[in-house]
């Protein structure tokens, strides 16, 4: 649903209504797709909207917010046993900008174990399914957040991306989502997982909302020394582009088949060529390599001392960090882990953690490359279908699935996913890749794009 | 090739205590993953790394009190805590 007709619906029938409505939607629901839902406080909040006490430019439109961003007073469990309790006693720099402009925050949502994972299934929670079909996921990591958008259990979400985690789920459940260009939108608050490469990112039903969302997130926070300042301010914009097709991300037979048509709609204005990326060959196992080291780092703070999981007996401290954090992740997130301390643990650092490194500078050299003659660079985001629940049990096999999407994490780009329609009855998105703090020309492109793709 | 011993050190590293099942379980996944990580193998050395894309250096702000979290916020999400302190574990074997 989008935040026009949201509105519309408030105007008729009052926002304590509409939100009861929405709350009684969620409950029926069989998407799993929420952790929390925030029933009392967002009535609360309805009421209040209805008396004339709300303002602001999200006023009385409900948001849902993935489970790794930081609420004051309510349950942030990054979909992991090790923070079941935790309530934040501070709010992420998003969510005080949110509750600024008077949004209803309806609930959190259901994700990846702290953000690891391509399909939600690695959740404490469970799978998110998807809401074209039951038996597929949702994708991941912010899976929750894509499937409320789809099946108006929200009318916005906020997600985070380190390798492609709001672009996947917005691709699968057939909506829009933005992994922003680094530093545009503070991190203060997002559960860390790898630092150097995740953003918070907005995702809805149409760019416009897209859009709004995104004024509102952006901009400066000293609290997150990452953060570049920039605010955000979306401008109607009708040019002709010079698009890039990425030879390197391709896509199965169904997917291509779209992504071709979608093609042949982009030529019909703008000028398409195909561009060549050596490096995005490395890009994968670069992208891994970093993830993993930046996790085993940031997950060193889980020790069942100052919050999060504990043990009933404190015992010695390594008997006690060891059983706390064995009982308090899953595994998923011990893979990364231990991969992650190996990686850089003597005698390996040069040959996987540094190696990567260079890889980065390789991706951005090709990304610069490409920027020089192209306005814009696309590709399909996922390479195939919405998975069924289950197909993906392999680690590595998952971890393919990124292909498309990582090599924009390591360069810190923004990247855009479009709906572009369906296959078999199950949705596709196309991937829009723009220079550092071209958001706007992506929102613009992405526009243009979804609105003739849609028909 | 990954060995037991590797594992079993890397959940040491890690401070993640795994069964003998799971270190076996754990061995053959990562030899698959370190399998396909080791293409790295083919990137020449000779170049700069990148740790981050943005180019900051040092940030600074002035040294000035700001707000903190009271010692009853701090604490209210520690399970063992005492006197207003958190408790750890024994810190001396």
């Amino acid at each position: 649903m989008r935040v026009t007709e949201w509105r519309g619906k408030v105007e008729t029938q009052g926002c304590y209504d509409a939100i009861s409505e929405m709350l009684e939607r969620i409950e029926k629901s069989k998407l799993n797709a929420y952790i929390t839902v925030c029933r009392d406080e967002a009535l609360k909040m309805a009421e209040k909207y209805d008396r004339g006490e709300l303002k602001g430019r999200l006023a009385g439109i409900p948001v849902a917010v993935k489970d790794n961003i930081s609420t004051k007073g309510i349950l942030t469990t990054c979909a992991s046993k090790m923070l079941s309790n935790y309530k934040p006693v501070f709010d992420a720099h998003v969510v005080e900008r949110l509750k600024a402009e008077g949004a209803i925050i309806i609930g959190k949502a259901n994700m990846d174990e702290f953000a690891m994972g391509t399909t939600t299934e690695t959740s404490y929670y469970g799978v998110v399914r998807n809401p074209y079909d039951l038996d597929r996921v949702a994708g991941g990591s912010s899976g929750g957040s894509a499937a409320v958008i789809a099946a108006d259990e929200a009318v916005l979400s906020l997600g985070s991306d380190t390798g492609g985690s709001i672009r996947c789920p917005a691709s699968f459940c057939g909506i829009y989502g933005l992994k922003p260009t680094y530093g545009l939108v503070s991190r203060y608050g997002l559960i860390p997982y790898a630092n150097s490469l995740e953003q918070i990112g907005p995702m809805a039903d149409c760019i416009d909302d897209l859009a709004l969302l995104l004024e509102v997130i952006a901009g400066k926070d000293r609290r997150d020394s990452t953060n570049s300042g920039k605010e955000f301010k979306f401008v109607p914009e009708d040019r002709k582009l010079k698009v890039g097709v990425i030879a390197e991300m391709g896509g199965n037979e169904d997917v291509m088949k779209r992504f071709s048509e979608a093609v042949e709609v982009i030529r019909e204005k703008h000028e398409v060529e195909e561009v060549s990326m050596p490096s995005f060959k490395y890009a994968l196992a670069a992208y891994y390599i970093i993830a993993m080291s930046e996790a085993s780092s940031n997950l060193a703070r889980y020790d069942g001392v100052r919050y999060g999981y504990a043990l009933e007996k404190l015992d010695s401290w390594r008997r006690y960090f060891s059983k706390v954090r064995a009982e308090g992740f899953g595994d998923e997130v011990k893979r990364r882990i231990m991969l992650g301390s190996y990686a850089l643990s003597a005698g390996y650092y040069g040959k996987y953690y540094l190696k990567a490194q260079k890889v980065r500078t390789l991706v951005i050299r090709d990304f610069k490359k490409a920027f020089e003659e192209f306005d814009v660079l696309i590709s399909p985001t996922m390479p195939s279908l919405p998975f069924k629940i289950g197909e993906l049990a392999d680690p590595l096999t998952m971890y393919k699935a990124d292909v498309n999407t990582v090599p924009i994490n390591l360069a810190g780009l923004p990247a855009l996913s479009v709906p572009i329609g369906f296959e078999k009855g199950l949705p596709v998105g196309l991937q829009v890749i723009g220079n550092y703090f071209s958001e706007n020309t992506l929102l613009n492109f992405g526009k243009w794009l979804g609105e003739r793709m849609q028909d | 090739m990954v060995s037991l011993e590797d594992v079993y050190h890397t959940a040491e590293l890690a401070k993640i205590e795994i069964t003998e099942g799971e270190a076996e379980k754990f061995r053959k996944e990562f030899e698959k993953i370190i399998d396909y990580f080791n293409i790295l193998d083919e990137v020449e050395e000779d170049i700069e790394p990148t740790f981050h894309v943005l180019p900051i250096t040092n940030v600074f702000r002035e040294d000035v009190e700001g707000e903190c979290l009271s010692q009853e916020e701090a604490l209210s999400n520690a399970k063992h805590k005492e006197d207003g302190h958190f408790k750890g574990p024994r810190v001396v074997e």
